[in-house]
């Protein structure tokens, strides 16, 4: 009979997306283009941010969007609507986009002359904080009728991320909504982290969201 | 749905190290999972016998050691464990600053096989 052998693989699964990912960021960064990854659960408001977002800074900034969907074109459709390069990822059930997609989808954009591409990540708050796409930066969104206990159910999106937009704040008479124990518990996993509390339907807040990513795009273009 | 990708990751990278080792049948993986991961171990193993059942690890069984959240001081420079479901305090234990910064704990790493 034969023997059982032990062989040493000594292998992590992540380490192929993060050889992608570390090459994205330098294609990026040598064509001065900034790409934010912005992740959060579904109808919390990706869309309508980013469409924000542009309106904001459609003068300054030439924007583009990587819309990534599980099988549906609903969200890239919006983008597009507003004269926007918008390119579709279809990830076919998967529940978040890796470095090999995203790299697919910049294929497909053609990022030079770009200032800011945002990637639109599946709406999820799980794992697509496990998975570098090889964006400069991390951004979740966390809306008000989600509850302020979202940081303590999903820690490792909040500890991952550098930016947290708080949306939908025009809802805030309506809900049990503790934001500053929501911040407190944000900030006990990641102190370094910037928080903007916004509200898309109403523009709150949405200047000063807008102006502090055009400075991050400046500062990383300098 | 997450169990998907990250288990055809484990089974793509096993078979391809069963393959340089000419390697006849993966018996057990030894793998070890990030305390940060919400995978169980009784569904990464259901998926795993339906991603691997045509493959020369059909059949083998996953021993899933579960690791350690870590975190590093900014400041002092100290690397403790954490307890990450108390969030409410995440200090360091030698300065007690608050600017600490995840080292491990998210990790799914493939340490060895047993085969035939």
């Amino acid at each position: 009979m034969d023997e059982v052998r032990l062989i040493e693989v000594k292998e992590g699964i992540l380490a192929d997306n993060k050889k992608t990912a570390e090459a994205l960021k330098q294609s990026l960064k040598s064509k001065k283009v900034f790409m934010v990854n912005l992740m959060a659960s579904p109808g919390s408001g990706k869309t309508s941010l980013i469409l924000k977002t542009i309106e904001a800074l459609r003068k300054d900034l030439t924007i583009g969007v990587i819309e990534a969907d599980l099988d549906s074109k609903v969200d890239s459709e919006k983008i597009a609507a507003q004269g926007i390069k918008a390119v579709q990822l279809k990830t076919g059930g998967f529940c978040h986009v890796d470095a090999t997609m995203v790299a697919k989808g910049l294929d497909a954009m053609n990022p030079d002359g770009f200032d800011l591409i945002f990637i639109e990540n599946v709406g999820n708050l799980v794992c697509p904080a496990e998975v570098d796409t090889g964006a400069a930066l991390d951004a979740v969104i966390l809306s008000v009728p989600e509850g302020d206990d979202k940081p303590l159910k999903y820690p490792v999106i909040f500890a991952a991320v550098d930016v947290l937009v708080v949306n939908k704040m025009d809802f805030m008479e309506l809900c049990d909504f503790n934001l500053e124990a929501m911040k407190e518990r944000v900030r006990a996993l990641n102190p370094g982290i910037a928080i903007f509390e916004v509200s898309s339907r109403t523009g709150q807040g949405v200047e000063e969201w807008s102006n502090w990513l055009k400075n991050k795009v400046r500062e990383y273009q300098a | 749905m997450h169990e998907l990708p990250v288990i055809e990751s484990i089974l793509k990278v096993s078979l391809s190290h069963g393959a340089k080792n000419n390697v006849q049948k993966i018996m057990a993986i030894h793998l070890q999972v990030g305390e940060l991961s919400d995978l169980e171990d009784e569904w990464m193993q259901r998926y795993f016998d339906h991603l691997s059942k045509d493959s020369i690890a059909a059949g083998a069984v996953l021993k899933i050691e579960r690791m350690p959240v870590v975190m590093n001081c900014e400041d002092c420079r100290e690397s403790f464990q954490v307890d990450i479901k108390n969030v409410k305090d995440i200090v360091c234990p030698l300065c007690q600053g608050k600017n600490n910064k995840l080292i491990s704990g998210r990790e799914y790493f493939i340490k060895s096989m047993e085969v035939l």
